[in-house]
């Protein structure tokens, strides 16, 4: 069979105005769709930023929350309630909401606030520059250098700025794994001063954070949490019912589906029509083999993998080409979401090979369906 | 005298079907001799190129046999039939269909890979078919690039290269000159024909007729007679 799978690769790669066509066509489509769930794996993963970088194991809210962005407030008592809880370990009250930031050059830009336990500091980031301590200190704030960070003006250790009327000073530089995704920079300070801070509605938890004392206490803890009337999820199922709302509850994820679809269609009519010219004009080519004594299997053979192998080579350069772009457009573009999962090069994987299938199907059944005698009857 | 190489027994073959029916082969019945070059004459439609399909396994008949080593051509598998058209018949058509997106010497070894022959026998193999036919030097150029007489070089290479018993030209004279022609032919009652095959040629072209043991004369898909060739003529 190898020397039947050369000469098919022969008549494919040395046909270089059609295998270029084909290449093209699915290079295209692969290009697509992987940008497409890319962007989407993107703006899914930073939707989740506050969860993935504070990084409790369990988070309490209402249960009308959908993303870490939307908080309700909850009211006190259900911090104690919670902290009672059999399997607890600690728990802690978190703060997050946005406020105006009036910076040295007079420009306003909205941040976002998250006010940390001021006992444990639980969920506090990784400095890169300054001592956590200092957090303590008079107005002090940690800010995150993530993508946003320039819209602050690039604080330094020291940088002063006003916050809803009140002096705050930056007194580290933190890490954060994950940025942002509504483009607002982020700064950490302590629960306490955040409420000073910034005005509040009579309840100021956003979230209670609890650390359990075991993997199995979770579901117990999810279990009596729900029975005050509140919700408690591991990171994992709060990232997926962010994930969830942005799919199904807003227009990203239909959008980003019809292009998904769209990107697919557009790919298939490409490399099949190419492909299935391809077969067209070789039509002769593949009579003739027949005649001179080819059985209908190995010519169903050479068009599968003439057809696999155009697949995969379009599958890497579109997967390249798409790399490429993203690395790119991140350099000059430090905000932009795009994100290269397995499950997009999967799910385009799978695609192409759906691509494949449908192209040699096509070209299988003209192929045997060819009477060599038609061909060179002259 | 002779071993038979191919008998064809009463064979029909017709195309379409009420108004637009076409009888193109009609009850034909030949034997082919193994050391005879066999020639099939008759006017363009009479059904000639039919009649080669039809021996050679490549046109299934409407009825009637192709016996060839006692066994019924028609009767067997499909990949049978295949196997026959590889290993048994080498075909040379009338265009030749060679595959321009190969060289000469990749032509050329296509029956042999199609036999399994792995990649560099296969090649080593055709390039000694090739300096049969003469044109060893052109091995690596597209076929494309050569003459018509040495295109049709290549396909005769392509033929037997499988060693077949029977070869089967369809015209091939047709598209070269007079005197390439005869050479062709020359060529091929000399270096190709032997004791153990039988080469059947189909053509109108009476230029050739001395090269012919025999001639089948056709018409309207009937036999119309059976000649002696050879030094008889002129
Ligand atoms: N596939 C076909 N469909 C319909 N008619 C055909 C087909 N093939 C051959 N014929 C007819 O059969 C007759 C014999 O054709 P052919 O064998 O090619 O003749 P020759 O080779 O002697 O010129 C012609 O009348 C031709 O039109
Ligand atoms: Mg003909």
């Amino acid at each position: 069979m190898k020397g039947i799978l050369k000469i098919a690769y022969k008549l494919l790669v040395n046909d270089k105005g059609k295998f270029a066509a084909l290449l093209v066509g699915i290079t295209f489509a692969v290009f697509l769709m992987v940008m497409m769930t890319s962007m989407f794996a993107g703006i899914l993963h930073r939707s989740s930023a506050t969860v993935l970088n504070v990084g409790a194991k369990v988070w309490v809210m209402d249960p009308a929350v959908n993303t870490p962005a939307n908080t309700i407030p909850l009211p006190d008592y259900v911090l104690d309630a919670v902290r009672s809880i059999n399997g607890v370990k600690y728990a802690v009250p978190l703060y997050s909401a946005g406020a105006l930031v009036k910076l040295r050059s007079g420009v306003y830009q909205s941040v976002t606030v998250i006010g940390l336990d001021d006992a444990s500091l639980y969920g506090r980031p990784e400095l890169i520059e300054g001592r956590i301590e200092d957090i303590y200190a008079e107005n002090a704030f940690v800010v995150v250098k993530d993508s946003e960070f320039p819209k602050l003006d690039n604080p330094r250790i020291g940088t002063e700025f006003e916050l809803n009327d009140h002096r705050g000073v930056i007194v580290g530089i933190a890490r954060v794994s994950t940025g942002s995704l509504f483009g607002v920079p982020t700064l950490y300070t302590t629960y306490n001063r955040a409420l000073q801070y910034i005005p509040s509605t009579r309840f100021t938890t956003a979230f209670i954070l609890i650390e359990p004392k075991s993997g199995d206490a979770v579901s117990n803890i999810k279990a009596q949490v729900a029975a005050l009337g509140y919700e408690a999820l591991t990171k994992k199922e709060f990232i997926q019912k962010t994930s969830n709302f942005y799919k199904y509850q807003t227009g990203i994820g239909t959008n980003v589906l019809i292009m998904t679809v769209i990107s697919f269609i557009v790919g298939l009519s490409i490399s099949g029509q190419t492909f299935y010219t391809f077969i067209l004009e070789n039509l002769d080519k593949f009579g003739a083999l027949k005649a001179i004594g080819a059985k209908g299997k190995e010519l169903v053979f050479m068009i599968l993998f003439q057809a696999t192998f155009t697949s995969l080579a379009g599958y890497g350069l579109g997967i390249g080409l798409a790399s490429l772009v993203i690395t790119v457009a991140k350099l000059r573009l430090p905000s932009y979401a795009a994100m290269i999962t397995y499950s997009s090069l999967g799910f385009a994987f799978v695609m192409v090979l759906i691509i494949a299938g449908i192209s040699s199907y096509i070209g299988v059944r003209k192929v045997l369906r060819i009477e060599p005698f038609d061909i060179f009857r002259g | 005298m002779a071993e038979l190489a191919m008998r064809a027994t009463e064979l029909v073959k017709w195309f379409g079907e009420g108004e637009t029916k076409t009888v193109a082969v009609h009850e034909i019945s030949f034997d082919a001799w193994f050391g005879e070059m066999l020639f099939i004459e008759g006017p363009s439609g009479s059904g000639k190129t039919t009649l080669l399909s039809l021996i050679s396994g490549i046109l299934r008949p409407n009825s009637g046999t192709v016996m060839v080593e006692g066994q019924d051509l028609w009767a067997m598998t499909s990949d049978r039939i295949a196997d026959f058209r590889l290993n048994k018949v080498g075909f040379v058509f009338q265009d030749y269909h060679l595959f321009p997106r190969l060289t000469t010497v990749e032509n050329v070894a296509i029956p042999l890979i199609l036999k399994r022959l792995d990649w560099n026998e296969s090649i080593n193999e055709a390039m000694k078919y090739l300096e049969i036919v003469g044109i060893k030097d052109r091995a690596l150029l597209p076929p494309v690039k050569l003459s018509g007489g040495e295109q049709q070089r290549v396909a005769i290479a392509r033929a037997i290269a499988s060693r077949p018993d029977i070869l089967i030209f369809d015209e091939p004279t047709a598209s070269l000159d007079g005197d390439t022609g005869r050479r062709i032919l020359e060529f091929v009652k000399k270096n190709i024909l032997n004791e153990k095959r039988c080469i059947i040629i189909v053509t109108h072209d009476s230029r050739i007729f001395e090269y012919a043991d025999r001639i089948i004369k056709m018409e309207d898909g009937r036999i119309t007679g059976i000649e002696q060739g050879g030094e008889r003529e002129e």
